[in-house]
């Protein structure tokens, strides 16, 4: 498969045709953030929902972009709904190493990022276990990267203020 | 075509292939490519010609100096300013909006003061205002862009009554719009107020006479105009140059310097502090020679039949799915076309079209084009734009036309 074709994969046109979750909740009590890329002008939304356990239990996305960034989002919202907050953190980790940057502070000093944190068995939504990787292809294109992690990083302003690292 | 049809070949970056097409540069709005004789220039320069300028007493300075004033008088004949000694040298056009705003504006401008510019402009001509307006209380006032991607002139004397300055773009970035420079000037006289023209997009595109324009200050850039990066132009009235306070102190500038302060030097060099970007001066000079050479008003009638190929060839191929911002008639603008395309589906992304375009070789610019405020005004978070030169031609246009077909496939949901 060329780069280009690794870039636009089937399964990201479909997230950026059928994007997942579209929508807002009501804030409060879900939390709201939002995330602009100067470069293009995409936008990300993310609507988060805690309950007292500390568990994402809904999510809504909204904005309009690109489709590496919106398929990102889209992709990001299946992977973390239901999920406790500290593994959808660990998600974000991973899928910044997936798109190569390496952070040491995301609750950990690193390691966790270099080693590729698998991502959750337990998911049982439309999104599968490839479902992200499917973005890999994004790290041949540097100028995209800032597209794919967008929503991740709205994602992280989101779960801060719903629940503060302690 | 009123341009040689080998032109270029005069351009070595033009002869590359990228994913295995010939490269098609439609991106000269964001830079210029460079031409040999440029390039030769600078390298020239620092082979045979280097020294530090104004301060030496042998030959090889005196040839340094020669050649940064000499590239100085080339812009100033160029833009027929009455003298050389009012063109000053900056880093690009983004430092020359702030020179102004810095050095003229904080001697001229209170809080309460206005000063008008407009929705269509790029942020170099916005953001040392809003800093202006942070720092010391100025007002900004807006005229707006009608649907047409034209000035909406209609309030402009209640906007300008009682500003300080009027400071609008000759041609915009985004669409193309030419404005009435000669019109706004005499608005603005009559109203006392001054009148800056950010030059960037038109001094490459159409022969400039800031004398015939009115304009009181005027900037442009070296890299738009087939020179090289690093090098930008202020011109103003010697009179309001002589008025206004040094922007960066340091060397150069200065007549005398004490424990207890100093004194600066005459224009233009008041204004330029620091050792200066000579190399840069001299591919500056030599890109207005080959403009010269080219003839400017054929540069201008070769953009406007390019502009109408391209604006027919795009609507035909494509119809209903290109718009294509800004104004109709090519001739009431330049070659800058920004565009939205819409696949089956909807529209395809700026930043989607620009990645299938590069498949091609095509390179358009995907984004916001430092001009948000008139994005809003158009509705959209980013646009596709295509922005042609001198070493464009209609297979350009043609090849362009064939990419979008490709993003049309690709996102055909």
């Amino acid at each position: 498969m060329s780069d280009f074709d690794d870039l636009y994969r089937e399964i990201i046109l479909d997230h950026y045709r059928s994007p997942r979750n579209r929508g807002e909740l009501e804030t409060p009590p879900a939390v709201r953030a939002e995330g602009f890329n100067p470069l293009c002008g995409d936008e990300i939304v993310v609507y988060i929902d805690v309950d007292d356990d500390g568990v994402i239990t809904d999510v809504a996305i909204g904005g309009q972009g690109c489709s590496i960034s919106q398929s990102s989002a889209s992709m990001m919202s299946a992977a973390i709904k239901g999920k406790p907050v500290d593994e959808a953190r660990r998600l974000i980790a991973a899928f910044k190493g997936l798109m190569s940057i390496h952070e040491t502070d995301i609750g950990g000093d690193g390691t966790e990022a270099e080693q590729g944190i698998s991502l959750s068995l337990d998911n049982t939504d439309d999104m599968s276990l490839g479902d992200l990787e499917a973005l890999k292809g994004v790290v041949k294109f540097p100028v995209r990267i800032k597209c794919a992690t967008l929503g991740w990083n709205t994602l992280a302003e989101a779960l801060d203020e719903a629940r503060p690292i302690q | 075509m009123s341009l040689p049809v080998d032109i270029k070949r005069d351009f070595p970056v033009l002869q590359q292939s990228f994913h295995g097409h010939p490269v098609v540069y439609l991106d000269s709005g964001n830079t210029s490519q460079k031409p040999q004789a440029v390039i030769d220039a600078m390298a020239h320069y620092y082979e045979a010609d280097n020294a530090n300028v104004h301060r030496g007493s042998y030959e090889l300075a005196v040839r340094a100096t020669a050649a940064l004033e000499d590239a100085r008088a080339k812009v100033g004949r160029f833009i027929n300013a009455p003298a050389a000694n009012e063109i000053v040298f900056t880093k690009n056009a983004t430092e020359a909006m702030n020179l102004l705003a810095r050095s003229w504006g904080s001697a001229n401008l209170a809080a309460g003061d206005a000063v008008v510019i407009s929705e269509m402009e790029h942020h170099a001509n916005i953001v040392p205002w809003h800093m202006l307006a942070a720092e010391r209380g100025i007002e900004l006032r807006w005229i707006p862009v009608d649907g047409n991607g034209h000035l909406d002139l209609t309030d402009l004397d209640r906007l300008l009554d009682g500003a300080k300055l009027l400071s609008i773009t000759a041609m915009s970035n985004v669409l193309g719009t030419l404005n009435d420079i000669p019109r706004l000037a005499e608005a603005a006289h009559a109203a006392d107020a001054l009148l800056a023209v950010d030059a960037s997009q038109y001094v490459p595109h159409v022969a400039t006479d800031v004398q015939a324009l009115g304009a009181d200050f005027l900037v442009f850039t070296g890299h738009k105009m087939l020179g090289p990066m690093g090098i930008g132009v202020l011109w103003a009235r010697a009179e309001l140059l002589d008025a206004m306070p040094p922007f960066l102190g340091g060397g150069e500038m200065i007549l005398q310097v004490t424990k207890e302060g100093f004194t600066t030097n005459e224009i233009p060099w008041k204004f330029e502090a620091g050792t200066p970007m000579v190399a840069e001066a001299v591919g500056l000079g030599a890109a207005i020679d080959y403009l010269e050479a080219l003839g400017m008003d054929n540069v201008r009638q070769h953009e406007v039949e390019l502009t109408a190929y391209a604006m027919r060839k795009l609507t035909e191929d494509h119809g209903d799915k290109i718009t294509i911002h800004g104004p109709s008639e090519p001739s009431e603008r330049g070659g800058v076309l920004s565009f939205v395309f819409r696949g089956e589906a909807g529209e395809v992304h700026p930043h989607d079209v620009a990645q299938v375009l590069d498949q091609s070789g095509v390179c358009v610019r995907a984004g916001h084009h430092c001009a948000k405020p008139l994005m809003t005004v158009l509705g959209a978070n980013a646009t596709s734009r295509a922005s042609l030169y001198v070493y464009n031609d209609e297979s350009d246009i043609d090849t362009l036309s064939a990419a979008l077909s490709a993003a049309d496939e690709l996102f055909a949901f």
